[in-house]
């Protein structure tokens, strides 16, 4: 398991989607904000995290990820998860995370839903 | 679990420093894996440890700076549970003063943070927290 958070951004016409890939911790969380809130300045308003590639989050990583979920709010956007692991979907789940953000099993799913 | 046979223990002592919760989650998934735990469950152990650690190390105030962690495999015969205890030399505090966060508070507030106790809960079976002037320590309990 790799300690530094990789980030592929890939920008389509109705939505971009991020992908992980390593550990979401508070250096994580805050390089998938900073991603996505450029992508929102940039005019996104639909974004999808696309979480195959990550393992392990750990909460001060998820608290981040709640800030961006507070500025789709405000800009009345949507930003979901896809590809969770049971156990990283689980804790979002006993957050309450599920209650702001869409969780789909896949990116087929979530792209057909979303866009 | 009182009659239980300690089957295997490892112990580890961490100093307080960047992902070093890492190194406490791969002691815990070697031994969830040696139970024959299902992926699943030593994927909640594994971030429960996680949780547990940043805690320790956030909120401690621990002047030695390092958290002790216990790690045994208990059965009678066969690997039945895993028990993870955790402990630190810190100030402490009072586990009934800790608010339960809730997502509709966290979103609109300036910290969005104190999630780890209501993780940890939500992911093992048991668990048990003693603190006081001398320290914290927390026992986490899952069941293979």
């Amino acid at each position: 398991m790799s300690e530094t958070l990789k980030l592929t951004v890939d920008r389509r016409d109705e939505l971009a989607v991020i992908y992980t890939e390593g550990y979401i911790n508070n250096q994580g969380g805050e390089e998938i904000a900073r991603e996505a809130f450029k992508l929102i300045d940039d005019g996104e308003k639909t974004l999808l995290l696309n979480l195959s590639g990550t393992k392990i989050v750990n909460s001060i990583g998820i608290s981040i990820l709640i800030e961006i979920i507070e500025k789709m709010l405000d800009i009345e956007g949507k930003l979901a998860f896809c590809s969770l692991t049971p156990t990283i979907e689980k804790t979002f789940h006993i957050m309450g995370l599920t209650q702001y953000a869409a969780i789909f099993p896949d990116e087929e799913s979530a792209v057909g839903e979303l866009a | 679990m009182e009659n239980s046979l300690v089957l295997r223990e490892v112990t580890l002592t961490l100093p307080m420093l960047p992902d070093m919760e890492i190194a406490a989650s791969k002691t815990a998934t070697a031994m969830a894996e040696f139970m024959h735990m299902s992926s699943d469950r030593i994927d909640e152990v594994r971030m429960a440890v996680v949780e547990a650690c940043i805690n320790s190390f956030e909120h401690s105030q621990a002047t030695d700076r390092k958290v002790y962690i216990t790690f045994s495999v208990l059965g009678d015969r066969q690997p039945e549970t895993l028990q993870i205890v955790l402990r630190d030399t810190g100030i402490g505090f009072d586990p009934g003063d800790v608010a339960k966060p809730t997502i509709e508070e966290k979103i609109k507030a300036e910290s969005k943070r104190g999630w780890g106790l209501q993780i940890i809960q939500g992911l093992m079976d048991e668990v048990e927290i003693s603190s006081n002037d001398d320290g914290t320590k927390i026992v986490m309990t899952k069941h293979r």
